[in-house]
């Protein structure tokens, strides 16, 4: 791949060095630590089991917190739109697309080099934190992470890579799209409020009136009503991860959606190992992988069919 | 020899509107060419196919005896190729942005920073190697532009409006190092303009586009006389010697007539196509040309010429 090394460490040295992701970052890394720090002090920490406890420490809320969880899964894609929504036509914009595309590389090392830089530095600041959370929870629990644990934590870091990943293709995508980074940056933001927090009420309500439920509908219309409305709030990344993270950073999880008693019976309540937890969470994790492909094959392909003039 | 650039039948359409009619274009190796239209005549358009960033519709291209559409690659890293405004990296110095266009063409560790060096030097700029790039005036842009043209040590250069947006004497440095390039380097150079007073100064042959196709191509001279005509100029004769002039002898020159007598002189107007001629035929009679008053053909003059005809 000619000129793709060269490209992705211009990029990244780019964005290590950018002001803007120098914020983003610092507010990330505030908002993690404060949640796990208070985490700490939560009541509901010593509800869980000892082999679990520093997973714990990134689902548990603590105080007035939301999770660490919960910050990743909103923080994650405002990162990924913020090194992505501007990556070609800013270039394009400034006049440097042309300078690029012709010198003798491939078109593909361009967008690929971008990509991965931009990953590189999410992967750099997820997996940064969840060190400094795992040093957390040595000086302040006194535990170290087991075996399992830190593997839990490497699939869930995966998972939020894939997430990343989305929102960062998607953001790419746009910017090949859209010949404003203003237009861009905001068709990003759009779609991310969207199926960070309209999904919930748009799947309701289609739930609702799809299958109506009152006080004395059949439990299996109330089922059904349940697994639309999950459904259609699985379109959503952020539904994708937060399902992922419930299972894999809790051994104790094993079924999603709704349950009934009968499925518990015979249970016995002991945690899962990280093998099953996986068949549990797995198509959530295909689907995540397939919508990144889907949107960075989208965007690749977009940028290689785009005619650069100057 | 084979020719640097070679065009046959080349046509380009975008939908129903044809960008590149039919060009048939010859470039020779070492020659300065000047691709003149008015803005919209199809000069990016062609520029672009010879350099494989856009598909021909049909006909054929070589550049340097490659096909472009299939080996891009190749024709970039023996070509250079500067587009219309186009931009460096506005907070990296001048030095930096030829280093990362050296390492895109494949340049590493020494041998890089000498071509960086030696490319600097020849634009005359290497005193402003270190200040960035967004401090530097337009002309000087286009001069690091030529720069980073030259950094590949290219045999075909091609420049996309290289003079437009720049003062006068911004101008006159670029065409200079155009055509020091030329004869001191013996690089082919594509130029397209329409500035007609930059290409008439540099260029050995220039072909006229308008409106998709080629209207004329050749010396200023040779498209003059075609579309202008044969035109006159007038020539004032002295004697040679003590004796007075032997107006019969000159009679006899072909393409010479009108004589006046003015005083000791004569006047006469003759053929601006014969001029040299003429001229050694007058001194052959044994009388001296002592004012010639001829008018070259200006580009300027054929563009306005053709344009109202068309």
């Amino acid at each position: 791949m000619t000129g793709l090394t060269t490209i992705f460490r211009k990029e990244l040295a780019d964005h290590l060095g950018s002001r803007r992701i120098a914020v983003i970052g610092a507010i990330i890394i505030l908002a993690s630590l404060s949640a796990v720090l208070s985490a700490v002090e939560s009541p509901g920490l010593a509800q869980h089991e000892r082999e679990s406890l520093f997973l714990s420490l990134l689902t548990e809320r603590g105080g007035n917190l939301p999770s660490f969880l919960f910050f990743v899964t909103f923080l994650v894609p405002l990162l990924g739109i913020l090194l992505g929504f501007d990556a070609i036509n800013a270039e394009r914009q400034r006049g440097t697309l042309s300078l690029l595309v012709s010198q003798p590389i491939y078109r593909d090392s361009l967008i690929n080099g971008k990509f991965l830089a931009s990953l590189a530095t999410v992967s750099l600041m997820l997996g940064g934190i969840l060190a400094l959370i795992g040093g957390i929870s040595m000086a302040r629990l006194g535990i170290v992470p087991s075996g399992t644990e830190v593997l839990r934590a490497l699939v869930f870091f995966g998972a939020a890579m894939l997430y990343a990943a989305f929102w960062l293709s998607l953001a790419i995508l746009f910017s090949v799209l859209f010949d404003r980074t203003s237009t861009s940056a905001l068709a990003a933001l759009a779609l991310w409020i969207f199926l960070a927090f309209f999904i919930q009420l748009v799947a309701g309500m289609v739930a609702d009136h799809v299958v109506p439920v009152g006080r004395d509908t059949p439990a299996d219309e109330l089922i059904r009503h349940e697994n639309l409305r999950i459904g259609l709030m699985r379109l959503s990344p952020a539904y994708l991860l937060q399902e992922v993270s419930l299972v894999v950073l809790n051994p104790s999880v094993r079924i999603l959606g709704p349950l009934e008693t009968s499925r518990l019976q015979g249970v016995i309540p002991s945690a899962l190992d990280l093998g099953q937890s996986l068949m549990v969470i797995w198509p959530q994790l295909t689907v995540l992988a397939a919508l990144s492909v889907l949107c960075f094959g989208a965007s690749y392909i977009a940028f290689m069919r785009r005619e650069i003039r100057s | 020899m084979e020719k640097a650039v070679e065009t046959r039948e080349l046509t380009r359409r975008y939908g129903v509107f044809t960008a590149v009619d039919r060009l048939d274009l010859d470039i020779r190796r070492g020659e300065v060419f000047g691709l003149l239209g008015p803005n919209g005549a199809g000069k990016t358009t062609t520029i672009l196919m010879l350099l494989g960033m856009t598909e021909p519709s049909s006909g054929t291209v070589r550049v340097l005896g490659l096909d472009p559409a299939r080996d891009s690659l190749k024709v970039k890293a023996r070509t250079g190729y500067l587009a219309e405004n186009v931009e460096f990296y506005e907070d990296l110095t001048a030095r930096e942005n030829l280093a990362y266009l050296a390492e895109l063409n494949g340049l590493k560790g020494g041998a890089a920073d000498r071509a960086v060096r030696e490319a600097l030097e020849t634009v005359e700029m290497a005193e402003r190697a270190d200040s960035p790039a967004g401090t530097f005036s337009k002309g000087m842009r286009q001069r690091l532009g030529l720069a980073s043209v030259l950094l590949k040590k290219p045999e075909l250069v091609i420049l996309d409006e290289p003079t437009s947006g720049i003062d006068p004497e911004g101008v006159e440095k670029i065409l200079s190092l155009i055509r020091r390039m030329a004869e001191e380097s013996g690089i082919t150079v594509l130029l397209s303009s329409h500035m007609l007073h930059s290409v008439q100064k540099v260029c050995d042959r220039v072909g006229i586009m308008f409106k998709s196709s080629m209207i004329a191509c050749g010396t200023i001279g040779e498209i003059g006389r075609s579309i202008l005509g044969e035109r006159g100029g007038t020539i004032r004769i002295a004697s040679g010697g003590p004796g007075p002039i032997d107006g019969e002898k000159l009679g006899k020159i072909k393409g010479l007539k009108d004589f006046r007598r003015t005083g000791d002189t004569m006047t006469a107007s003759f053929d601006e196509q014969d001029r040299s001629r003429i001229i050694r035929e007058i001194i052959e009679c044994g009388c001296l040309p002592v004012e010639i008053r001829g008018t070259d053909y200006s580009l300027e003059e054929i563009y306005l010429r053709y344009f109202r005809e068309v």
